[in-house]
């Protein structure tokens, strides 16, 4: 394959398109659209972190003025063994309904009951209140140790430990187990001269978006839904509502708002059924934000986890056996990104003796949701702690240990697939000759280094180009922006259309609109949906040339697509044809031997029509990535104040769309890994 | 709170709110000339007195400096925090026009701001300084 390199636009810095509107204050986030005759949602949530719902009393809510309608699980369809397809994999309903609305039972704190829906936001909330729910308290369980012992509360009855064969007859609080072995782990450790084994622990935390989840629903008189809010995936609050409430899919419009902030967080529905179904009751639309309270009590947080290490050297630093287990905590449901976790904990190193398993354990506590790279973060920090100390104890370089460790092409990772061209090693080398890596340490002053690793996603994205009369081009895609997308689409559709670009408005457009994409997560968006945008272009210009050909009278391989113009081969059709035409007395056929995308658009109409192009995508290119950082941190020996010198984060980025935004991301990611995540 | 009233019987819901407990500063307007949290400010004690928002900062057709430098700087990722950092940067910029960075800093401290990181929106502001004296 020949890799194009010399890019004209993708690699600039554009003032992000949707930069303006966010400056200003017009972007129109969740919370932001008010509808006429709109009226307020409020969610009761359980104050227990386990107990039976033994009734819900609406009556004394029900007699407040102003009080319209009210919800629970009862309004919703029994989710049995429903499975909600998901692409690749399909989901259990009964995994997702709950969240919405506890059937039966609540799993913990802060879990939605009902809800009510009022003309105002506080009478929504004082009707809350007067909802009586009368809960029979069960023990709890929040330590994953605890709650993997036979004696454990248990969480669900229909609960089996997958992964085990045969499978288990007793249900369980521990969800799944999985290993994945290479080579001879015994044999591994045989030949080592130096084994360190040690258990790290992660705990949990929250995404911690500065804009809580908020929707708007309003139902029509044909029973067709719309719903306004703010998600990492549109297409996927349309799947997952059809699913939840019953409604038909087909009559679900969902249109993402701007989002402010998701970090995978919003890759899930809470409130947005809610709405729906009290829109539908109320016959008016219906608004629901969540307070910042309940999106840290109720919604997603990352799993929290321990990982047991165990590497083996050689005492020239060669690894000869890594062995990692892992308990992650998936709080009340399954939701950890366990197979990742045990996937990816040894990405970073070549060695034939790897052994990996995990545990996902349900704990009362919210689901958790994805959050930057799923599970990667979590195994990663402790098999780095394990090098750093390996590297201490036979007296090596940390990098120069890595180097000599590090996966190339070729080599075969734990989850099977060999690594292609990848950029380990160069950032290795990079980090080696830092002058932040030459700065001599003080006293009381330390440097760690970390490697880390990422798979990327690819999956399914659409896009569409549209071209207006006077040769302005749309693009539009259906993933949320959450990043810098929109910029990003601009600058793929410049490239190929070989237009500034600046007359180039790229939009996030709702489920009615686009065809279906997957969600905006597991740094897709540029790679899959981006290729849609690229296969659109491209289709465009091939259209665009039959255009100018059918223009000319000559054929379409005649016509080169050259920087934003239809450029007719010299020597060739229209050269002939004019040369014909003159001789018979006639005009020539143009004037113009290249046509630019604006006169090919203001002639569309004569030449079969407006000019707009479609296609879908299903990236199957992703490309792992690989990064370094390293940290000098100075510790106060009598307070135990750690304070951090200087912080060098090295990316194998891939080719960066938008520099700056890139630049910003390193920036962000390492304010969050000082601050504790 | 005069935050709900802006954003819901005004519809300037420009202003954000992000927490409805003072903590984030996505709600920052001016009252009377002074930085305050929306969602901490009961409606009825802004009655008579003057209240400027985002949606008054950009003038005829034209962004304030603060706001052309965040665009140029890429100080801003998701954008939700964006009003309140305009807000609280211009009415820095009013008060102190020639900012030390630390000062800055200490200034947008009550801003919190989840994606970028904070260090463009600071370079933006200092920035911005910059050419409102025309240098
Ligand atoms: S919403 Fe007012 S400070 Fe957060
Ligand atoms: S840009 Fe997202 S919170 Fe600041």
């Amino acid at each position: 394959m020949k890799v194009k390199t010399d890019f004209k636009y993708v690699g600039t810095r554009p003032i992000r398109p949707d930069g303006l509107d966010k400056v200003t204050g017009r972007a129109m986030y969740g919370a932001d659209l008010n509808l006429q005759g709109m009226v307020y949602g409020h969610i009761v949530r359980s104050p227990h972190a386990h107990a039976v719902i033994k009734s819900i009393d609406f009556s004394e809510a029900m007699k407040l003025p102003g009080v319209l309608a009210t919800m629970s699980a009862a309004d919703l369809p029994e989710p049995g063994d429903k499975k909600i397809p998901g692409g690749e994999v399909d989901f259990e309903l009964k995994a997702f309904s709950p969240i919405v609305m506890a059937r039966g039972k609540v799993f913990f704190h802060a879990q939605s009951v009902a809800a009510v829906a009022a003309t105002t936001a506080s009478i929504a909330a004082a009707a809350a209140k007067l909802v009586k729910v009368e809960y029979d308290v069960l023990p709890h369980v929040l330590d994953i140790h605890e709650a993997a012992r036979d004696d454990a509360p248990l969480l669900h009855e229909d609960v089996f430990t997958q992964g085990v064969d045969p499978v288990p007859t007793r249900p369980s609080n521990v969800s799944a187990e999985i290993e994945l072995k290479m080579g001879d782990l015994d044999a591994g450790f045989a030949a080592a001269d130096l084994v360190i084994e040690r258990t790290y622990s992660v705990p949990m935390c929250h995404q911690g978006y500065i804009e809580p989840h908020a929707c708007v629903a309003q139902f029509d008189e044909n029973g067709k839904v719309e719903i306004w809010c703010c998600t990492q995936g549109a297409f996927m609050v349309r799947t997952l509502t059809a699913a939840v409430t019953g409604i038909e899919l087909g009559k679900i419009k969902v249109t993402p708002s701007e989002i402010g902030g998701g970090f995978g967080g919003k890759t899930t529905i809470y409130i947005e059924p809610v709405a729906a179904i009290l829109a539908q009751k109320c016959g008016r639309p219906v608004k629901i934000v969540m307070s910042r309270e309940d999106v840290f009590r109720a919604s997603g947080p990352v799993s929290s986890s321990e990982t047991r290490v165990k590497i083996g050297v050689t005492k020239d630093g060669k690894i000869t056996a890594m062995d990692t287990d892992i308990i992650m905590d998936s709080g009340a449901f399954s939701s950890s990104p366990l197979f990742p976790a045990v996937m990816f904990g040894t990405a970073c190193y070549r060695c034939d003796n790897i052994r990996s398993s995990g545990r996902e354990v349900l704990t009362n506590k919210p689901k958790v949701y994805a959050y930057r790279a799923p599970g990667a973060p979590q195994p990663i920090l402790a098999v780095e702690c394990v090098i750093n100390e390996i590297a201490q104890q036979l007296q090596m370089d940390p990098i120069e240990f890595r180097q000599l460790n590090a996966v190339n092409e070729g080599d075969l990772p734990l989850f099977g697939v060999p690594f292609q061209a990848i950029g380990l090693q160069e950032i290795l080398r990079e980090a080696k000759k830092h002058p932040n890596y030459q700065v001599a340490l003080g006293e009381n002053q330390g440097r760690g280094v970390a490697c880390a690793f990422w798979i990327n996603a690819g999956m399914q994205s659409s896009a569409t180009i549209n071209v207006s009369e006077d040769g302005r081009v749309n693009v539009l895609t259906g993933n949320p922006d959450i990043g810098g997308s929109r910029a990003s689409m601009a600058l793929l559709t410049a490239e190929v259309l070989g237009i500034p670009v600046d007359t180039i408005r790229p939009a996030v457009v709702d489920t009615d609109s686009i065809a279906y994409s997957d969600l905006t997560g597991g740094s897709r968006t540029t790679l899959a949906t981006g290729g849609a945008v690229i296969k659109a272009a491209e289709a465009l210009v091939a259209e665009l040339r039959k255009r100018a050909a059918a223009l000319w009278g000559i054929n379409v391989e005649e016509v080169d697509w050259i920087d934003g113009s239809a450029v007719a081969r010299s020597g060739t059709g229209l050269e002939t044809l004019n040369e014909a035409r003159a001789n018979d007395g006639h005009a020539p056929a143009t004037a113009a031997k290249s046509l630019t995308l604006a006169q090919l658009a203001a002639q569309a109409g004569v030449t079969g029509g407006p000019l707009c192009a479609v296609a879908s995508h299903n990236a199957h290119n992703a490309a792992p990535s690989f990064a370094l950082n390293m940290c000098d941190v100075e510790v106060d020996k009598e307070t135990g104040k750690v304070e951090i010198l200087r912080y060098t984060c090295i990316q194998d980025a891939g080719k960066p769309c938008i520099r700056p935004t890139w630049k910003a991301r390193c920036k962000a990611v390492l304010c969050r890994v000082s601050a504790g995540r | 709170m005069l935050s709900e009233v802006l954003r819901n019987n005004l519809n300037l819901t420009g202003t954000k709110e992000g927490c409805n407990t003072g903590d984030c500063g996505a709600c920052s307007v001016l009252l009377d000339g002074a930085l305050v949290c929306a969602c901490l400010v009961l409606a009825v004690e802004a009655q008579d007195r003057s209240i400027e928002t985002i949606e008054g900062v950009a003038k005829d057709g034209k962004l304030h400096p603060i706001q052309q430098k965040l665009l140029e700087h890429a100080g801003l990722q998701c954008g939700i925090c964006t009003p309140g950092i305009v807000i609280a940067s211009r009415a820095l910029l009013e008060k102190n026009p020639d900012p030390t960075e630390s000062e800055v800093r200490y200034w947008l401290a009550g801003n919190l701001c989840r994606c970028t990181g904070y260090d463009k929106i600071i370079r933006a502001v200092m920035d911005a300084g910059a050419t409102m004296r025309g240098e």
